[in-house]
């Protein structure tokens, strides 16, 4: 029996370290390759020595597929490949390829020079582990080796997001990464056709939410952003680099252009300028408006939004500034926030999650006074919002998107347990589809119904189509042909080739069957009245009367004969072909009731 | 261009008059009619291969064939037919068969027994679908004939098993097109065994080709365009195929079930998997929103489009489409919409009716929430949540067409349109201000909800700002605080985009008429009038202080306690605004105060009847001008029309028909003083000065003519040809002065083909004239002036019947407003931009009629046809053009300027029936009969300009 292993090295039943082995038709595929954020020692990455304790990963694996840039997807790679060893091919998609070294190189820089940890990836092996990576295009079919082949799905979320389709034969996994079903300022959301996998692979960060329509959201936005504005307050927006960030920018961008604003809008420098660079270029990857208007001008050529220098800050009257990182416990973010804090006319507002223990979370939760390094306290006056801008699908997405895919199986990963929960008991109720959310390092097994190709003859289908095929073409239909299986290939013919193929001679099977009647007549007459019994009984068959006296009905042959020991009953020869068995068992049950009696 | 206009003036010209020698000289098309096919015969045997065979074809095939010769060509095509192997020759014969069989005039039913023919012979599944596309051809050439459509029906549904889809496709649009009607029809047709046509293309919805599966549901719905009705059974098929994987047939069976609900809205169907029981368009309805979140947006664009015409759904279904129930780790939240009601709706903070509204955060019972609900729940939600704006699009304008006939819904919906304001695509936010606006009646805004409608206010947009003043316009608000908050943004509006400035004023002025009382209280602060404190007076000039002006005094108009609250110089105020701006203030009942408008004021609701009154008993008093004496009548005439232009000016209701009858009485003044000259009693060489003023008269009247007969909105046929007479008798009085003058006149008879237009009318010159036809064509020219002469003296005065309502199109140019003394510099030999706006009442097509007109002072005239996307249609009868004109010109050594105005033009031939009285006739129409011409309607701007010479 085939069956489709998964199992998750991390994201099962958590968030962060995304890492999913898949066994598919004797094909091991890894998806993602993620780190944790909420760990610092070696739980960060997934247990590679999982897969093997010994030789190297590239054995093992056929290939790696990384769905998007986020660390906790592709963060471990480097370490993945380079210091525990893997040589096989890397999937990604362009813009991830792009913009995946410029994050791992960000992430190492704060591990290794602020925290000053050792034994951790260099630079060079981020290099050497891109050199590793196949970029692939949206909806290209890819072919990995013979059998194996991927292919990727739009999926929203963050620039160049996919989703995988992993397939081998008739068999198919589906894997999301994160993706987005509704759109956003910036991008699309996730696309995919009926492709009907044997298995789909989502993620569930969102699996006990159903959101706010995303306008309501935006509008608060640009209203606390406008009004703050207008009366010459300004505005922090302390962001991450990538994704939330364009979307915002983009968002505050139009709004302006709309508006006709002229107060001043920064971007604080560095990463940010370099990815700026990517959106740019990745315009067929964004959503509707930004593909459709890029011809007259590139909507992340922004007009309003300009660098930002560290002495501005200091600039009397109203702006607008973005700037990392987003929790505000480092770097330019806290450096502007401590200036703006003590204006009650300005504002913070805070667009995504923060971690405890950052000045993010402490103002978050309503800290007025906040204790900086040397003893200082801030008091803070400021304004403070919370917009949340997420981009996950929210329950009723991950619902659409499964309707849409129509899998047989569905797996749930990158989520907690609790939430995952409810979202299994609902799709195994509403979509009665069995579902799965295995733990890390717990193994789901998935039978799968095999199914083997047969080739049909042109010839053979023709000769049946021939014969009256009503349109209903899902109904099975019987049908008399050849099984040929040469070289692991099967093929349907019809008899005489097959013959014809093998070289071989037809036999010819007949089948007799005496049947005794009692009669008292002479052979011939007796031939004669079964001749008009089964003339009157058989319309739709060719039934004649030869002169040597036997009767045929299509190719069947009955023949009477009295046997010498005694004249009252007489011997009913029957003989058909195998292929009229139907028939001839037919004719042989009939004779054995017995003719009627004859008018006498 | 000019030259290769007239070029092809004579070509067509020449092409009609060798036609008509065709036509005449009969035999002689004989002789060419067997010439054409033979010679297709001749090259069809030359042909050596399919390929020259296939050029020759596509070569014949470019020219038009006359219906006398088609049966032979046909012939000719048949026989060749049979003999070809090649089958892309016999596609190409076969689809050469279909076009020719569309000929005007040719009866096709000769052929098609040879259609069915080489159809039952054919192997080709490619030259079989032509085949059968031919007889389609051919069937619905003959709708009549319901022995052919049975024996078509007959042959497709023998090809119905063909293995191509392509032959299947063709033999359902057969079905679809050509299947009867009525059964019992088919019964009596020869005997032929009854077909259930639909039950034949229903077999089809599972066909394994999903083109023939979208072939057959596009099959049913063109027998439903025919008038059969299709069987509810259909129904339950077409929900199979909303599964199905193919975008085409999804898309066309959202259709199907849409039609088979508006045909059996009550029926009902029971609810799989339970044991209840709902409407079918309930039903349908679920299940179209349901498509609303369909992986492809050419189906979900559909499945929107279609749910807006959904009218018969229950209420409870319809309220569905806007609900989304939210949650946060399986805790109910409520939506934004909802928290922002709360806050605003006066003192009502629970309604009590949800379950546990009140509560913001209770845990949802895991077991009661539905994922994907089946019915219509959030359908809308999503639908203006949409990745693609034309699905936004569709899903606004269907939230539309919902909520203008339900106002519960409307109320319902506000929120999500308002929330579309802000759409990232201009015209998806133009888009639902408009549907706000059109379902403004059934609805009031809350503070909340104002507020953010007014934030779009400061839209770079012209149009959305435009369209946001028209919605104000029409808008209920609830309070006092939203009527000022509403002026406020107006205000800064204004402020910021000073261009607005009128749009805003007359926003406030229906503001203002519609919420008097709320505007009451505010009247104090607006005018800043303090209880004991003389304050300053406001500039009078300033737009703002006449915006609040104008908002105050429109409330004042049904509120008679407010003007107790005006200080001395607002009534001053008010006074100079009510005669410089009198469009927007209304006339003002102020006490204790003898103003022009106190005397006005008590006429203004009574006037109407009086008015009205007064002129129809002028005009009728016009119709006894038969009997009047020729100064009489003059004089008549002359104040009348005089009391009726003054009437129009006072009222501008009755403008319109004012203006129109003046314009007709005018006419007549005209014709009178022309028949009055002397001229008619001297011998004709002595008048030869005198005619200028007749000439003058006739021309005078054509025009007048034409500008009542194109410039006014609901004119109907009655005026139209009562005012085709009075031109007639212009060309009359034309034809005499000229035939007079120039003597050598063999020609005019040919004018008279005027005549045909006329319907008879009583004692007419039209009437006399038909009398004496007779007479006109034998006489000679000499004698043919003098009968016209008299009978143009004699004919009578004809009644206009006044229709029931009659607008003067008119158009005033915004800008350029003329005032600039700066002139528009620009290089010689380059052109210039002039950002020209206006607004245009009552002009019907304005798209396809306004024209602008630049003149230079060198008397050079440009005609520039603007673009049909200029062209906005802000409300009912009202156009507004904005466009650019491209002006330049060679250098000039100082500025000058140069005159911009509109033109509305004309064609008479788009009014006139055509007659077929004359073309039996020996008079040939040789003139042409549509005149074309322009006519201004607006008054010209000057643009004070000044091309530079290029330097070098």
């Amino acid at each position: 029996m085939p069956e489709i292993r998964v199992t998750p090295l991390g994201a099962g039943q958590d968030v962060g370290r995304s890492c999913i082995l898949v066994s598919i038709a004797g094909k091991n595929v890894m998806l993602d390759c993620g780190m944790h954020m909420g760990f610092n020692d070696d739980r960060r990455f997934p247990d590679f020595s999982y897969i093997t304790q010994n030789g190297r990963l590239t054995d093992f694996l056929d290939c790696v597929i990384i769905s998007h840039f986020h660390l906790d997807h592709c963060g471990a790679l480097p370490y993945f490949s380079e210091m525990v060893g893997y040589d096989g091919p890397i999937y990604m998609t362009h813009p991830t390829q792009a913009i995946c070294p410029i994050l791992l190189e960000d992430y190492r820089k704060i591990a290794v020079d602020k925290k000053g940890e050792a034994n951790f990836f260099t630079s060079q092996m981020i290099k050497d582990c891109m050199k590793k990576v196949v970029a692939v295009h949206l909806h290209q079919t890819v072919q990995v080796d013979d059998e194996l082949e991927i292919k990727a799905y739009y999926a929203g979320h963050v620039l160049g997001a996919a989703m995988f389709q992993i397939k081998v034969g008739s068999e198919s996994v589906v894997y999301t990464g994160d993706y987005n079903m509704t759109p956003d300022r910036h991008l699309g959301a996730a696309w995919i056709d009926k492709c009907r996998p044997n298995l789909l692979i989502t993620e569930s960060t969102y699996a006990t939410t159903i959101r706010d329509s995303k306008r309501c959201r935006e509008r608060d936005f640009l209203k606390k952003v406008h009004e703050t504005v207008e009366h010459g307050g300004k505005v922090l927006i302390p962001v991450f680099a990538l994704g939330r960030a364009q979307e915002l920018c983009i968002l505050l961008e139009t709004f302006w252009e709309r508006m006709n604003l002229k107060v001043p809008i920064y971007f604080s420098t560095g990463l940010t300028e370099k990815a700026n660079h990517y959106y740019k270029l990745f315009i067929p990857w964004t959503n509707q408006k930004i593909r459709k208007t890029f011809v007259q001008r590139n909507m992340f050529e922004f007009k309003h939004i300009k660098a930002f220098d560290r002495a501005f800050a200091d600039n009397p009257g109203p702006m607008v500034v973005f700037a990392t990182p987003g929790m505000l416990h480092a770097g330019q973010s806290l450096q502007i926030f401590r200036k703006w804090a003590g204006n009650e006319k300005n504002m913070v507002i805070m667009p995504g999650y923060c971690v405890q223990g950052t000045v993010g979370h402490k103002i978050l939760s309503g800290q007025r006074k906040l204790e900086m390094e040397g003893r200082q306290v801030l008091e803070v006056k400021m304004q403070v919002e919370y917009m949340s801008f997420s981009a996950h699908a929210d329950a009723k997405g991950i619902m659409q998107l499964v309707g849409q895919a129509e899998p047989e199986n569905v797996l749930l990963v990158h989520g907690e347990a609790k939430k995952m929960e409810f979202l299994k008991q609902k799709i195994e109720q509403e979509l009665r589809v069995s579902c799965y959310m295995p733990a890390n390092g717990e193994t789901v097994t998935l039978p799968t119904s095999l199914s083997i190709p047969v080739g049909i003859s042109l010839g053979l289908l023709k000769r049946e189509m021939a014969q009256g095929l009503l349109p209903e073409a899902k109904k099975p239909r019987l049908l008399h042909g050849t099984l040929i299986m040469k070289d692991s290939n099967f093929r349907l013919v019809s008899s005489e080739q097959a013959l014809k193929e093998l070289g071989l001679a037809e036999h010819q099977l007949r089948f007799t069957c005496r049947v005794h009647l009692h009669d008292t007549r002479k052979e011939q007459e007796t031939a004669l009245r079964v001749y008009s019994h089964l003339k009157s009984i058989l319309k739709e068959h060719c039934v004649q009367h030869l002169p040597d006296g036997s009767v045929t009905v299509e190719s069947i042959l009955i023949q009477a004969a009295a046997p010498s020991e005694d004249p009252g009953t007489k011997v009913l020869l029957v003989s058909w072909t195998y292929q009229d068995e139907e028939l001839g068992s037919f004719l042989t049950s009939l004779l054995k009731k017995g003719l009627p009696q004859a008018p006498s | 261009m000019a030259a290769h206009l007239k070029k092809r003036v004579y070509e067509e010209f020449t092409k009609v008059v060798q036609q008509q020698q065709e036509e005449i000289a009969t035999k002689k098309l004989r002789l060419t009619k067997p010439s054409k096919s033979a010679a297709l015969h001749i090259d069809l045997c030359k042909a050596t291969s399919p390929a020259d065979a296939l050029q020759y074809l596509l070569q014949f095939a470019r020219k038009p064939v006359e219906a006398e010769s088609v049966e032979g060509v046909v012939r000719i095509l048949l026989e060749h037919y049979y003999k070809e192997n090649d089958p892309s020759v016999r596609l190409k014969i076969a689809s050469l068969l279909g076009l020719l069989s569309k000929t005007t005039g040719f009866s096709p039913d000769c052929i098609m027994d040879d259609a069915i023919n080489i159809l039952q012979n054919e192997k080709s599944h490619q030259v079989l679908a032509q085949l059968l596309d031919t007889l389609l051809a051919i069937g619905t050439k003959l709708p009549e004939n319901q022995a052919i459509q049975m024996r078509l029906v007959d042959v497709a549904c023998q090809h119905l098993t063909d293995t191509s889809h392509g032959v299947r496709n063709k033999c359902l649009q057969l079905l679809g097109n050509l299947g009867s009607l009525e059964k019992s029809v088919t019964k009596d047709a020869e005997g032929l065994a009854t077909r259930d046509v639909q039950k034949i293309i229903g077999d089809y919805f599972s066909d394994q080709d999903p083109r023939v599966r979208t072939a057959a549901i596009k099959a049913m719905l063109q027998l439903h365009e025919r008038g059969l009705k299709l069987h509810q059974t259909i129904y339950n098929q077409a929900c199979k195929l909303l599964s199905d994987d193919y975008e085409q047939v999804r898309s066309a069976a959202v259709q199907l079930i849409w039609v088979v609900s508006q045909l059996y809205p009550e029926s009902i169907v029971p609810i799989p998997s339970s044991n209840e029981e709902i409407r079918l368009v309930d039903d349908a309805f679920g299940k179209i929103c349901h498509m609303v979140s369909d992986g492809s947006w050419v189906v979900r664009v559909q499945a929107a489009k279609l749910l807006g015409s959904m009218e018969q759904v229950s209420s409870h279904f319809l309220e569905q489409t806007l609900d989304k129930k939210l949650m946060s780790d399986l805790r109910r939240k409520r939506t934004a919409h909802e928290r922002a009601k709360e806050l605003y709706s006066s003192g009502e903070f629970s309604s009590g009716r949800k379950w546990g509204d009140d509560a913001p955060k209770e845990e949802v019972d895991t077991g009661a929430v539905n994922l994907i609900e089946s019915g219509a729940c959030g359908a809308f939600v999503h639908g203006l949540e949409d990745e693609m704006y034309e699905v936004r699009i569709a899903a606004v304008e269907a939230l539309c067409m919902l909520a203008q006939s339900s106002p519960s819904f409307a109320e319902k919906c506000l929120d999500f349109l308002v929330d579309m304001f802000n759409d990232e695509i201009e015209e998806v936010r133009l888009q639902s201000i408009h549907t706000m606006r059109k379902i403004s009646n059934n609805i009031t805004l809350r503070e909340d909800q104002l507020d953010t409608v007014l934030a779009v206010l400061e839209d770079s947009s012209r149009d959305i700002r435009e369209a946001l003043h028209e919605l104000l316009c029409c808008t209920n608000v609830s309070t006092k605080e939203g009527i000022h908050l509403a002026l406020v943004e107006l205000l800064k509006n204004l402020t910021k985009y000073p261009t607005d400035r009128d749009s805003i004023w007359k926003c406030l002025k229906f503001l203002g008429s519609r919420h008097p009382t709320l505007v009451l209280p505010l009247v104090p602060e607006l005018l800043s009038t303090h209880p004991f404190f003389d304050t300053a007076e406001p500039d009078m000039d300033d737009p703002a202080y006449i915006a609040v002006l104008v908002l105050i005094f429109n409330a004042a108009k049904t509120c008679p306690t407010m003007p107790a609250l005006f200080s001395d110089h607002t009534f001053r105020h008010y006074a100079y605004l009510r005669d410089s701006l009198s469009h927007l203030v209304p006339a003002l009942r102020l006490p204790g105060r003898k103003l022009v408008s106190s005397a006005v004021s008590p006429s203004i609701i009574s006037q109407e009847d009086p008015s009205q009154q007064f002129l129809q008993q002028s005009l009728e008093r016009v119709y006894s001008l038969q009997h009047l004496d020729p100064q009489g009548a003059q004089e008549l005439l002359e104040f009348t029309i005089r009391d009726l232009q003054r009437l129009g000016e006072l009222q501008s209701e009755l403008a319109g028909v004012a203006d129109f009858s003046a314009t007709y009485l005018r006419c007549q003044l005209l014709l009178i003083k022309a028949l009055q000259e002397k001229l008619w009693n001297v011998a004709a060489p002595l008048y030869l000065k005198q005619s200028d003023l007749a000439s003058a008269a006739a021309k005078q009247i054509m025009e007048e003519t034409y500008k009542m007969e194109f410039m006014y909105s609901g004119v109907e046929n009655k005026q139209v040809v009562i005012i085709h007479h009075m031109r007639l008798q212009a060309k009359a009085l034309q034809l005499i002065v000229t035939a007079r003058t120039t003597r050598g006149c063999g020609m005019f008879l040919s004018k008279m083909y005027f005549i045909t237009d006329l319907p008879h009318l009583q004692d007419s010159f039209v009437d006399k004239l038909l009398d004496l036809m007779p007479r006109l064509m034998t006489s000679k020219p000499a004698e043919v002036v003098k009968i016209l002469q008299t009978t143009l003296r004699q004919s009578a005065f004809l009644h206009l019947p006044l229709p029931e309502q009659i607008h003067k199109a008119s158009a005033t140019i915004i800008e350029p407003a003329g005032e600039s003394d700066n002139p528009l510099r620009f290089t010689s030999g380059l052109v210039v931009a002039l950002d020209v706006d206006a607004t245009l009442e009552h002009v019907q097509d304005p798209q396809n009629t306004v024209k602008v007109q630049v003149l230079y002072p060198d008397g050079q005239a440009q005609m520039i046809h603007p673009k049909p996307a200029d062209f906005r249609n802000p409300g009912p009868g009202r156009h507004r053009l904005i466009t650019q004109v491209y002006l330049s010109h060679t250098a000039w050594t100082e500025p000058c300027q140069v005159e911009v105005r509109l033109l509305l033009s004309y064609n008479s031939s788009a009014r006139i029936p055509k007659c077929p009285w004359m073309e039996g006739g020996e008079v040939s129409p040789q003139v042409e009969t549509s005149i074309e011409g322009t006519i201004p309607f607006s008054k010209p701007v000057k643009v004070y300009i000044m091309p530079k010479p290029a330097r070098r």
